[in-house]
């Protein structure tokens, strides 16, 4: 356990170092972070001078080994577009991004399994056949699309709910809520129904394929010849087995959800760290991007890490085979 | 009076005094402040936006012309020195009285020598205190638009900057947070409330502000929303007062909904194409530059049809300039605004007798995220070059890249929107895109167009303070830029606000909301 703990986390800095540096590489081709610092006629000098101070002169390897030192010692840098620290806009920026992608994923989950159950009992209903119908559609139409359709309906038509922003806020000093108040929990509702379809028809499509083949397999039909009654069947026995692949599934998914909320927070001026990135992007704010790519691959190794623990837990076959294959 | 009617006039009177006490004008723009400190960007748009917050000596009224804000009368003292008085009995929000200490720190900051703006005022060399409430600015020659300038530096409180370690500009490479980023103070019609980055920024009306107020608002809430459509449709569902920018393409369904309107006007961004005039074409099919000759320049301009970009591209929003200068900027002349005949035969036989029958390759280079559809109108004159036998080979890709290569004269046509801001002024065009390049002068004329005339006229204008003959001067320059196609001028780029019809307020040329100007009725 230990040491598969220290792999981890060796693994972890290598994932980070190599995403930091084929960041630092795209960044060359991003344009001049110069041309938006400084008025359009400023001299050839004042930007000589500027690119000079800002370290901008130096060869990449040498800024990338910079940037590196740096963020070992929790470093990011100054935003050149905020003129503030890169971490402190991060924090600021995180809780945002956090409660839309629980909100997201626990309506992806509290809706996708029951229903993928469903579709998998009744294959044959019109109910069942519908909603597989409409999960098509959840796959396949952009997310984009969603949300601008969302907020015709229910900001521009209906009225109901607002299309930009978090709402109000509660400030807990160190984290920024919007649960606690009715304009926030209104506020969470298009963008997380957006952020959420698509992982809730994926998983409700995936636990329907697995819960079918599952009930095909021999055990059931076994159980089911014993007599044991059909709900502690299916639910007892047939979707303990089905949840282990969406668990790997939902697990990268869920890293997906918090690094690619980048278009739910476009869409709806959502101010999380995804939105911070675009614009960072839009500005060439180099320290920025750089410090969110490897803060989103660090939170993409944490969660895969932590998926892999929870196999352990719920597969206890995986526990036994580890032994042996080491000594082999 | 009836008793009857007084009952109504005084409910009347009563229902006006609640609306007063709470008029919140909520904005949507396209994208949020740097921050809060005026002295740490260009941005033209936060600066604008901090000018409700923090004032300056002079300011643009509705129409641009300038006018006295913190100073209230100003004389020139000798060729290098203006002296200022300044108003009397201003209190900064903080409660701390305005004077002659405040201008000196605020002009020193602002000309720091890391002060990101200090292009801004260019020239001066010194700032001050006659007296408590006087002061005298020194600059290095005579500067007919110093008043201009000041517009943009923003005054602030020196004990307040004192307080707080900021009495020099905020430096980013120190990597820490200047207290100026997220606080401030100033002598404004609003003062700050609250501002959460991206999300919303919160003023509240300045009761002791020293003007008579014009507006009737108790609170602005600055809404940044990126995403054009999300804009749009918190306009139409009524959760904002007014957007700015309002795109282009949804003009109709603003218009069409009841209770909201859409302003628009020709601005003072005059968009154009830069012309590579060195020996050697950047297109590798080419030998030597025809560009360099001024009658394929000339025959150019014939073969574009400027109503076509007006009506099509830009939805008949646009004003056609023949000309480097918007209308409303000093240097504007009719003459060299006037536009030459869409003739494309012309166009041909021009190019024919200048040695190129068979027509000629060139790169052209265009922004597509800057201005105004300006991938399309880009993508509209090579078509329109096209058919004259003119192959332009057109790139449209990002700002920030777009420009890095226009600078280093890496393609033959470039795209450049210019609106003289923050000078107001045709000597703007004049020392940045048309003098020859060198120090501090053509930092915007990468294609190095040359003309002696033009560069000893740019120099004259610049230290000339009789109006009238700076006048002449530069349509002068401009004439002589305009005959040799020194630019390829298109159009100036239209505004573009949509407000509820309860909002009443003047549509700036400058693209600046006032909202000091601003009344919700």
């Amino acid at each position: 356990m230990f040491a598969f703990l220290i792999r981890r986390i060796i693994q972890a800095a290598l994932v980070m170092l190599v995403v930091a540096s084929i960041a630092f590489l795209m960044f060359r081709f991003l344009g001049d972070p110069i041309s938006n610092l400084l008025p359009e006629d400023a001299t050839v000098q004042d930007r000589a001078e500027m690119r000079e101070k800002m370290g901008l002169n130096d060869p990449v390897l040498v800024q990338y080994g910079r940037f590196i030192v740096d963020a070992a010692q929790g470093d990011f840098g100054q935003s050149y577009r905020n003129n503030r620290p890169v971490s402190d806009l991060l924090a600021e920026r995180f809780p945002a991004t956090a409660e839309l992608v629980l909100v997201a994923a626990s309506l992806a989950l509290a809706l996708g399994i029951p229903l993928g159950i469903y579709t998998a009992l009744n294959p044959r209903g019109w109910l069942s056949q519908g909603l597989q119908v409409v999960s098509l559609l959840g796959i396949s139409v952009p997310t984009f699309v969603t949300g601008i359709l969302l907020i015709l309906v229910f900001s521009v038509t209906l009225g109901w709910l607002p299309s930009f922003g978090r709402g109000t806020v509660v400030d807990l000093g160190w984290w920024t809520t919007g649960f606690l108040t009715t304009s926030g929990l209104k506020a969470l509702i298009l963008p997380a129904i957006m952020l959420a379809l698509f992982q809730m028809t994926l998983i409700m499509r995936l636990v329907r394929a697995e819960m079918l083949e599952v009930l095909r397999a021999d055990y059931i039909k076994f159980a089911k010849a014993r007599g044991i009654p059909n709900r502690m069947l299916h639910f007892k026995y047939a979707l303990k087995n089905t949840l282990i692949p969406v668990m790997t599934i939902f697990g990268l998914q869920l890293g997906g959800l918090i690094a690619f909320a980048i278009i739910t927070e476009t869409v709806f001026q959502w101010p999380g760290m995804g939105f911070l990135f675009i614009q960072a992007v839009n500005f060439t704010d180099v320290p920025v991007m750089a410090a969110y790519l490897v803060l989103v691959s660090f939170i993409f190794v944490v969660i895969n890490t932590l998926v892999d623990l929870l196999y352990n837990v719920a597969d206890p076959r995986l526990r036994a085979e580890r032994t042996p294959a080491r000594g082999v | 009076m009836k008793p009857r009617n007084l009952l109504l006039t005084s409910a009347l009177a009563l229902a006006c005094a609640a609306t007063v006490q709470a008029e919140t004008f909520r904005l949507g723009t396209n994208g949020d402040l740097y921050g809060l400190d005026p002295h740490s960007m260009t941005d033209s748009f936060t600066v604008s936006f901090l000018n409700h917050v923090y004032e300056a000596l002079v300011r643009y009224d509705a129409d641009l012309k300038i006018e006295p804000a913190l100073a209230t009368s100003w004389e020139q003292i000798d060729e290098t020195t203006v002296r200022y008085t300044l108003r009397e009995g201003i209190k900064f929000h903080d409660g701390q009285d305005f004077s002659a200490e405040d201008v000196v720190a605020s002009v020193k900051r602002a000309s720091h020598e890391d002060s990101p703006i200090r292009g801004n005022i260019a020239g001066l060399v010194d700032a001050k205190m006659v007296d408590e409430m006087t002061v005298d600015l020194m600059l290095d020659g005579p500067n007919p638009l110093l008043n201009n300038f000041l517009t943009n530096v923003l005054i602030f409180d020196s004990g307040w900057l004192e307080e707080h370690d900021a009495l020099d500009p905020i430096d980013a490479q120190k990597g820490e947070e200047g207290y100026t980023t997220s606080n401030a103070n100033g002598t404004g019609p609003f003062r700050f409330e609250s501002r959460t980055p991206d999300a919303q920024t919160v003023l509240t009306v300045n009761e002791n502000w020293w003007d008579e107020p014009q507006h009737n608002l108790t609170r602005i809430e600055l809404n940044p929303i990126n995403s054009d459509a999300t804009r749009v449709a918190a306009m139409l569902s009524g959760e904002l007062d007014m957007i700015f920018p309002s795109p282009l393409q949804d003009a109709k369904r603003i218009e069409s909904t009841d209770g909201m309107h859409v302003l628009e006007a020709p601005g003072l961004r005059a968009i154009m194409m830069g012309i590579n005039m060195s020996d050697k074409s950047n297109n590798p099919n080419q030998d030597g530059n025809p560009l360099q000759k001024v009658e394929v320049r000339q025959a150019l301009v014939h073969a574009i049809s400027y109503d076509l970009l007006r009506d099509k591209i830009m939805r008949g929003k646009s004003r056609n300039l023949g000309g480097l200068v918007a209308p409303q900027v000093p240097g504007f002349d009719e003459g060299v605004d006037a536009i030459p005949a869409y003739d494309p035969e012309k166009a041909k036989q021009m190019l024919a007798d200048a040695g190129y029958p068979e027509g000629f390759s060139f790169n052209m280079n265009c922004p597509n995220d800057r201005y105004v559809n300006d991938a399309a109108i880009c993508q509209a004159l090579a078509a329109m070059f096209a058919r004259v036998g003119v192959k332009a080979d057109l790139t449209a890709e990002t700002k920030a890249i777009h420009f890095e290569r226009a600078r280093a004269n890496e393609t033959d046509m470039f795209m450049l929107g210019w609106a003289t801001l923050p000078m107001l002024d045709g000597y703007s065009v004049l020392s940045a895109m048309l003098h020859t390049p060198g120090g501090q002068m053509g930092t915007w004329n990468p294609g190095g167009y040359s003309n002696a005339e033009v560069d000893r006229l740019t120099q004259a204008v610049a230290t000339e303070l009789d109006a009238e003959k700076r006048h002449e001067m530069m349509v002068e320059a401009f004439r002589i830029a305009d005959e040799e196609v020194a630019w390829l001028p298109l159009h100036a780029q239209p505004l573009s606000w949509a407000a509820r019809d309860a909002v009443k307020i003047p549509q700036t040329a400058d693209d600046k909301p006032r909202l000091w100007l601003a009344r919700i009725e």
